[in-house]
């Protein structure tokens, strides 16, 4: 029988190149599968890892979709790293979605250029309000975070149906499930003319840099991750559990908002049912490629967001169902885990 | 007992660990029917021993013998085959399941269940054991969840019980009530291996004992025979070298605890029952006592990790302290050594200069921001001064040996020259390099005025370094005898939790 057995020592290194291995097994499964499916297998990568990048506007696509995954991913980062399993991203998102909507939907087309700001803060604090339910109940009554941030996230997705049917439908929309389109200035700047790349990605550029001074440079973030590694560590230094919860998810909240305000401000301009296309979820897979390093995200959305691009190549080129998508998601995640797995242990036949 | 065949015979059994010496030439026989004490500090051997002979390690040299036949025991299944039944310590049972299903478990074959339901209440009428089959081990008191562990070793028919500390867990009451049911066993020619660390006890229920100390058997006797006092120095060793002091005279009072009673954090915790002590300027106080008779709940109030204490219960004169935060207690000038170095003294991942951020503050931060420079500088400086072998001021504290993590985190504490030290087994599992190193920084700072308490198992320790001693036993602490007064025999007596006029109230 083969058992796994602990190593002594796990190796730094293999730590740091398992996110490539599994990259490297999602391209090889990719492969098997294309040909399964009676595709060329050349042709079926290219258009998953290559077509994206090779003009400008698919560059600004994957770029656009880097936004929401970076964000949400650097909040995950944080709340992984004080051991919060926050799983509720997307609820966070499409919480922040909503206020952000809400208010670019009182702007009328005369207000300041300046208003958009103010539908981002909105989107923030949507999201905070919905991560601070997760850490209420985790704080009070010792609920368990994952079960609650995964149940509200489909808690809110239900609340933005309801909105987009119900008290928001554009009355002149048709009768879809739409929201008016916002006014010009609840909109994001474009960063690229003739693309639908905003301001957003300097904005979760700027977010990475911050995240990264907090996690690796300042007392708040050491505190948070010392509640997280070793929590009796933590109560003999007089840190507090409860500000390791409060603040980790806080911050996760407001990040996934921001994306969630970024999205509807940006390439979409209004609110719709499934404006999040589990960006949420998908960030929890870039969180973990990336290491929960803020560098590391950024290398894991990006190829996150090639997988989405990839996959509506894919569609559309090689008339592969939509989902292609998740199938190469999971699959890269499965990867990481078992490669993670192989770190930690060997196998041993006993 | 010469002509009886013993049921159980150890002959020259040795067992090395890295770096120690766990059993020395151990010999130890068991007749049938007997309830035999196998005593001796914690560290003693006694748990490698039984190890050896439930199958769970295998020893380097020596013989057993079963019924007379050598025997080799490879599992604890074998063991169990041969007869050979283990209650430990920690209970092994299931919390969401019900009892008949947590015996299930361990029987071999498979038995329908109402019929073993039946077989437990059998057993639990005939040897007053009574549990509820049906009933979820999570419901079940800590005594009623002992129950079922015996009565799961007895549905097995054993012909040698070991029973591993049974009673650090149990009221007065429950020690009673087991007590009749060794007897019984005993009665009915179960041996009966008796482990334990509490004297009173094995005299009043084993008719012979082996003593362990340092991996060693010390003696083997008859334990009714004895005194608490002859036991505890077969146990404990000869008198220890006192500190060579001339009185040295303490400055005033600087930590007080004034009749602390509290109950505890955690439903396996002790209770404390007013504690009183006081610690003054220039003077090494000591508490000794076997572990987990309250020290760990004692110091977490001290600490303030456990700041539920009536703030006037705990001062740093003049300043009541009893409900302030870790972190006001440190700006007052406490400084605390916790027993467990990876994990709680030090976060096991990150580097020692990290570390240092633990328990300090000023200058090592500037806007919010870490500044690298400074925690480097410190680390240097702590593994300078104490001589701490790391691989640099980033290795992190999971790489160091233990004597030198303890090093380091004494020194981190040291160097801030704190008003009062409070430290938790200093040298515990420590080389001796270490060790003296530690316990003359420890008296480096007594003599430069600060307030030391040390709380630790070791006697000999505590007689080198401490002008004062306490004993904690049970919840309770002893009145302060100067340590130049002491003997061990009577600090033995005390660990056993006699000679302390409130505890024997309570017991009653």
């Amino acid at each position: 029988m083969l058992r796994l057995e602990a190593r002594p020592a796990p190796s730094t290194l293999m730590r740091y190149t398992a996110p490539l291995i599994a990259l490297a097994i999602t391209v090889v499964f990719g492969t098997f599968l294309f040909l399964a499916l009676g595709k060329s297998p050349l042709a079926g990568l290219k258009v998953f890892f290559i077509t994206p990048l090779d003009n400008l506007r698919g560059v600004s696509e994957v770029a656009l979709k880097m936004i929401p995954l970076l964000l949400c991913s650097l909040g995950l980062a944080i709340c992984y790293r004080s051991n919060i399993w926050n799983i509720g991203a997307e609820g966070q998102l499409v919480v922040g979605g909503i206020t952000a909507g809400g208010v670019a939907l009182l702007a009328s087309p005369d207000s300041a250029r300046a208003y958009f700001l103010l539908v981002l803060l909105a989107g923030i604090l949507g999201g905070m309000a919905w991560a601070s339910i997760t850490a209420f109940l985790r704080d009070r009554f010792n609920a368990n975070e994952i079960l609650v941030s995964l149940m509200l996230s489909y808690v809110g997705g239900l609340l933005l149906l309801y909105l987009v049917n119900g008290p928001w439908k554009d009355p002149k929309g048709f009768n879809f499930p739409y929201s008016k389109t916002f006014e010009a200035v609840a909109m994001v700047p474009k960063l690229l003319p003739g693309t639908r790349l905003t301001w957003g990605i300097v904005i979760a550029l700027l977010a990475l840099i911050a995240v990264w001074i907090f996690v690796a440079r300042s007392k708040a973030g050491f505190r948070l991750q010392v509640t997280g590694h070793a929590p009796l560590a933590a109560r003999f230094a007089g840190f507090s559990a409860r500000e390791g919860i409060w603040v980790s998810l806080l911050i996760s909240g407001a990040l996934a908002g921001l994306a969630g305000a970024l999205e509807v401000a940006g390439p979409l301009g209004q609110l719709t049912p499934q404006f999040s296309t589990g960006y949420g979820f998908a960030a929890i897979i870039v969180a973990w490629l990336g290491r929960l390093h803020p560098g590391g995200c950024l290398f894991a959305a990006f190829i996150m967001a090639l997988i989405y691009i990839g996959g509506e190549l894919s569609q559309s080129r090689l008339g592969l169902p939509a989902a292609i998508t998740g199938v190469f998601q999971g699959m890269l995640l499965l990867s990481l885990l078992t490669a993670d797995t192989f770190i930690h242990y060997r196998l041993r036949r006993s | 007992m010469t002509d009886i065949v013993p049921r159980l015979d150890l002959k020259g059994i040795s067992k090395r660990y890295p770096g120690v010496l766990a059993n020395d030439n151990v010999s130890l026989s068991v007749a049938p029917g007997e309830i035999h004490g196998l005593i001796g500090e914690n560290g003693a051997g006694k748990s490698t021993l039984m190890k050896i002979v439930y199958g769970a390690a295998r020893a380097d040299s020596g013989e057993m013998r079963w019924n007379g036949e050598r025997v080799q025991v490879a599992s604890p299944a074998q063991a169990r085959k041969l007869g050979i039944g283990m209650v430990f310590q920690n209970f092994s049972l299931f919390d969401t399941l019900t009892v008949v299903e947590n015996v299930a478990l361990a029987l071999p074959g498979s038995t329908p269940r109402a019929q073993l339901a039946q077989d437990i209440e059998a057993m639990g009428r005939r040897y007053g054991l009574p549990v509820d089959p049906g009933q979820h081990v999570y419901s079940l008191s800590v005594g009623e969840r002992q129950r079922v562990e015996i009565i799961r070793c007895l549905l097995q028919q054993p012909s040698l019980l070991i029973m591993d500390e049974p009673t650090s867990v149990l009221t007065p009451q429950a020690v009673e009530k087991l007590f009749v049911t060794l007897h019984q066993l005993s009665a009915e020619g179960v041996a009966i291996l008796y482990i334990s660390h509490k004297l009173e006890e094995v005299r009043s229920i084993c008719s012979r004992a082996t003593v362990l100390r340092g991996g060693k058997v010390t003696g083997v006797c008859d334990p009714r025979a004895e005194t608490i006092a002859s036991l505890s120095r077969l146990m404990i060793g000869a008198e220890p070298p006192r500190a060579t002091g001339e009185a040295r005279t303490a400055g005033d009072p600087l930590l007080v605890i004034d009749r602390l009673s509290m109950p505890p954090l955690e439903r396996t915790g002790k209770t404390l029952h007013s504690i009183s002590l006081s610690v003054c300027k220039g003077e090494v106080v000591g508490i000794a006592g076997v572990s987990g008779n309250g020290q760990n709940e004692l110091l977490a109030l001290i600490s303030g990790e456990d700041a539920r204490a009536p703030a006037a219960s705990i001062r740093i004169v003049p300043t009541d302290i009893g409900a302030l935060p870790v972190v006001a207690r440190r700006a007052l000038g406490l400084a605390f050594v916790p027993e467990e170095r990876l994990g709680r003294g030090a976060v096991p991942l990150m580097g020692l200069d990290l570390n240092t951020l633990l328990t300090h503050d000023k200058g090592l931060t500037r806007h919010g921001l870490i500044s690298r420079d400074a925690i480097t500088r410190l680390a240097h400086r702590i593994i300078d001064e104490f001589e701490v072998k790391a691989a640099g001021t980033a290795a992190p504290a999971k790489s160091l040996s233990g004597g030198n993590l303890q090093k380091f985190i004494v020194g981190r504490e040291l160097v801030k020259n704190p008003q009062v030290l409070v430290v938790s087994q200093p040298t515990w599992g420590v080389d001796v390099g270490a060790a003296s190193q530690i316990r003359q920084a420890i008296v480096a700072l007594r003599d430069a005025g600060s307030a030391v308490l040390v709380v630790s198992e070791e006697l000999e320790e505590l007689f080198e370094i401490c002008d004062a001693l306490y004993v904690i036993a049970n919840g309770r602490l002893s009145a302060r005898i100067a340590t130049r007064d002491a003997t061990v025999a009577q600090i033995g007596e005390l660990m056993g939790g006699s000679g302390m006029p409130e505890a024997e109230h309570a017991a009653a």
